[in-house]
């Protein structure tokens, strides 16, 4: 890959993953901000343990990208004080279920600081949670926490689906004033693209068309996006025209783009791994029925894990949705 | 089978004596007994004298205003000005001071108006003052949150290489919380430029020490961090002062991190929503009422030639002027817009709260509305409070 050189960007067409698009993003924002920090378990000359930041620590030193003792409260409650001082500290959180520690400094600090003292410290941190499950972990690493997030007024909660999202909504992620909550699907880390980097797609607050469709409109973000895409492929044959929009911002909700597809197909279903009791979905589906009733011919689905804890890896492949099960809800539907 | 708890246990090691300067009856420790440590100049100690009795002077007004039901709550620091207040003292004006709920008379020391201090006691708003101004981080109410802030700061100013130093105050409670740990840890590992000040005032709220921890001292912790740790008579603020600014001037020669120790007291009770003689003899606050912190220094300064009554006299009429400062602020009810609930959530505009927002306006203005209506027209505060509610619509 090339580099850009005297702030000349010179690069060519390459195949990325989605972690080598983020590895990049978090490169080029280190290259373009002196400020930004990276810091988290492993991060360092190990690159993480998906590799996300492979190379970053040979290539800033020990000053910008470090291996941080094993506690993720206090990375996260560093990075606060690091970002009162002026950084913008972008931290790891390994693996979902390990960001449970610094649920606190979050929720209580990282969330409210702004608020607390009326817009005067602004905490411009990006919290990377590799996310959800389909990759065989053992337990405590496939968990889907996006609802604590997402309840949680002041934090911004996004997460990508490809690797050209994975570039553009990180950067967006690491300029922003505001705390950033960057959920990254964690069986999605090897999904290609052919990309001339920097790229910049959609605004990371709104949430885009993927497949145009009139049929239905499958709602899913991260790790479902493909299954969505998967299922209305499948429902082609079926004679079924599927729109599939992939959130990618979870809080902030786009609003707009989502209930106008409602208001285009009638039907939605919202899609998620994480458990359907007080999951996102829940909030997704009452607020489109709060604003969109009369568009309505059914009640809106939602297709997710059951409400159980992550399953262990055999078991893994019943609790996920997948095509079939999402076709077999719609096909539920009364449809005249 | 019941666990036996005490045979179970490590015999407890006596704790050693704190570390003090000036004892108990405000004589002059002999320095084979200091570690090194020695007494500040007299000027130091006159102005650790003025800023405590100022201090004790804001906190008994506070408390008071508190029993008359102006303030919603305020934790005192009755007898723990020596630890606040050498705190305040050893930091320079560009250092950073993380403090707790109880810290208040550690923000007027270091310059926060009584309005500023009291605005989150007030209910006004969470915190009240210039964050960036003074260098003081918003009272944390969670607890040992803020040390890990603290160590954050510190590094990045390491980082810049700036010579700032983070201070940060724990309650002896708070040490038994994660975040002290990793506080502790981390600003060992990475040999951070910041100060633990404990102010051990030997409750939680009602559970005290020995349901809190079974070693002889925190300050014996700092060992298995690797760092230093001084366990300091918290009521001697020659002591507290000496200890602290030589863990600051450590921190800003690069040294690391030190986790000091103040054995102190809490005379008050936790809040006023608080009954401590359900949890604690009256004998034992009288004990302590003994070792008052202010009282130990004016004796010595008194016994020194070093406080003059004219001198005494100006510091109490300073103190006098706080009170009364403090309670002039309460007189002037704040302000408040309804519509800045919005104002401060996000850095980037949401459309949903925008709509939330126009919600509570359109609430707002039927309210006035409806006020006005009711109201006969000559009250022109009516007619006022319709409009302004309509300009801010």
């Amino acid at each position: 890959m090339s580099h850009t050189i005297a702030g000349v960007a010179t690069r060519s067409p390459e195949t990325l993953t989605m972690a080598s698009a983020l590895n990049a993003a978090i490169r080029d924002a280190m290259t373009d901000d002196p400020t930004v920090v990276l810091f988290g378990e492993d991060v360092g000359p190990l690159g993480g343990v998906f590799r996300v930041t492979d190379g970053l620590y040979a290539e800033f030193g020990e000053t910008r990208v470090s291996d941080s003792p094993l506690a993720e409260s206090g990375i996260v409650g560093t990075a606060i004080g690091m970002a009162m001082y002026g950084m913008r500290p972008v931290v790891e959180m390994q693996f979902d279920a390990f960001s449970y520690p610094a649920f606190q400094q979050i929720v209580s600090h990282v969330a409210k600081m702004r608020n607390r003292t009326r817009g005067k410290i602004a905490l411009p941190i990006v919290i990377r949670i590799p996310y959800a499950g389909d990759i065989g972990g053992v337990e405590h690493h496939s968990d889907s926490s996006e609802a604590y997030w997402t309840s949680t007024p002041g934090l911004t909660v996004v997460s990508p689906s490809n690797p050209a999202d994975a570039y553009s909504m990180l950067r967006e992620a690491i300029a922003s004033d505001d705390p950033v909550i960057f959920m990254e699907p964690k069986s999605r880390y090897w999904t290609k693209a052919e990309l001339t980097l920097p790229v910049t797609t959609a605004p990371m607050a709104s949430a885009v068309i993927l497949r145009e469709g009139t049929d239905v409109t499958l709602l899913a973000y991260g790790p479902t996006v493909k299954t969505a895409l998967a299922t209305a492929e499948l429902a082609t044959a079926e004679g079924l025209s599927i729109e599939v929009i992939d959130l990618r911002s979870l809080s902030p909700f786009d609003d707009a783009t989502v209930s106008a597809s409602l208001r285009k197909t009638s039907r939605v279903a919202v899609i998620h791994e994480a458990a359907q009791f007080g999951g996102y979905g829940a909030e997704v589906a009452a607020r489109l029925t709060e604003r969109n009733f009369f568009y309505l011919a059914a009640p809106i689905l939602r297709i997710t894990g059951f409400d159980i804890p992550y399953p262990s890896p055999k078991l893994e492949e019943y609790f996920l949705p997948t095509p079939d099960r999402i076709l077999a809800a719609i096909s539920r539907w009364e449809w005249s | 089978m019941s666990l036996n708890v005490e045979s179970t246990r490590i015999p407890t090691v006596l704790a050693p004596p704190p570390l003090r300067l000036i004892d108990d009856a405000g004589h002059p420790v002999d320095e084979s007994q200091t570690g090194g440590f020695t007494l500040p100049d007299t000027a130091t100690l006159l102005s650790l004298y003025r800023r405590m009795v100022i201090a004790r002077r804001f906190d008994v007004q506070v408390t008071a205003l508190t029993r008359q039901g102006r303030l919603a709550t305020y934790p005192s620091a009755l007898g723990q000005e020596a630890c606040e207040i050498a705190a305040v003292s050893a930091l320079d004006s560009g250092d950073w001071l993380f403090p707790t709920y109880r810290d208040s008379i550690a923000l007027l020391t270091r310059g926060v108006k009584p309005a500023d201090i009291l605005a989150s006691f007030r209910g006004d708003w969470h915190s009240g003052y210039d964050y960036y101004e003074h260098r003081i981080a918003p009272q944390a109410t969670p607890l040992a949150t803020q040390a890990l802030h603290a160590v954050g700061l510190a590094t990045a100013a390491k980082l810049k290489r700036d010579s700032t130093v983070a201070l940060t105050l724990l309650g002896d409670g708070a040490t038994s919380e994660g975040d002290a740990h990793e506080a502790f840890n981390f600003a060992a590992v990475w040999q951070a430029p910041v100060v633990f000040l404990v102010q051990n005032n030997q409750f939680a709220i009602s559970v005290p020490l020995d349901k809190q921890m079974a070693c002889r001292t925190i300050a014996d912790k700092a060992i298995g961090y690797g760092m230093p740790g001084y366990f300091v008579d918290g009521n001697d603020v020659a002591a507290m002062f000496a200890v602290t600014s030589a863990a600051v001037d450590a921190a800003r020669a690069g040294k690391g991190p030190t986790l000091i120790e103040g054995l102190t007291y809490r005379i008050e009770a936790h809040t006023n929503s608080d009954d401590p003689s359900r949890y604690r003899n009256a004998a034992d606050v009288d004990v302590w009422r003994g070792r008052d912190p202010i009282e130990r220094l004016e004796k010595f300064l008194l016994s020194e030639g070093a406080l003059s009554e004219a001198e005494r006299a100006s510091i109490a009429q300073e103190a006098e002027d706080t009170a009364a400062a403090t309670r002039e602020c309460m007189t002037v009810q704040a302000v408040v817009d309804p519509l800045e609930l919005f104002e401060h959530v996000y850095a980037n505009p949401r459309p949903a709260l925008a709509e939330q927002r126009a919600a509570l306006a359109a609430e707002l203005a039927e309210d006035s509305a409806t006020t006005a209506a009711s109201t006969v027209t000559t009250d022109s505060t009516a007619t006022t409070a319709n409009t302004e509610t309509d300009a801010r619509a």
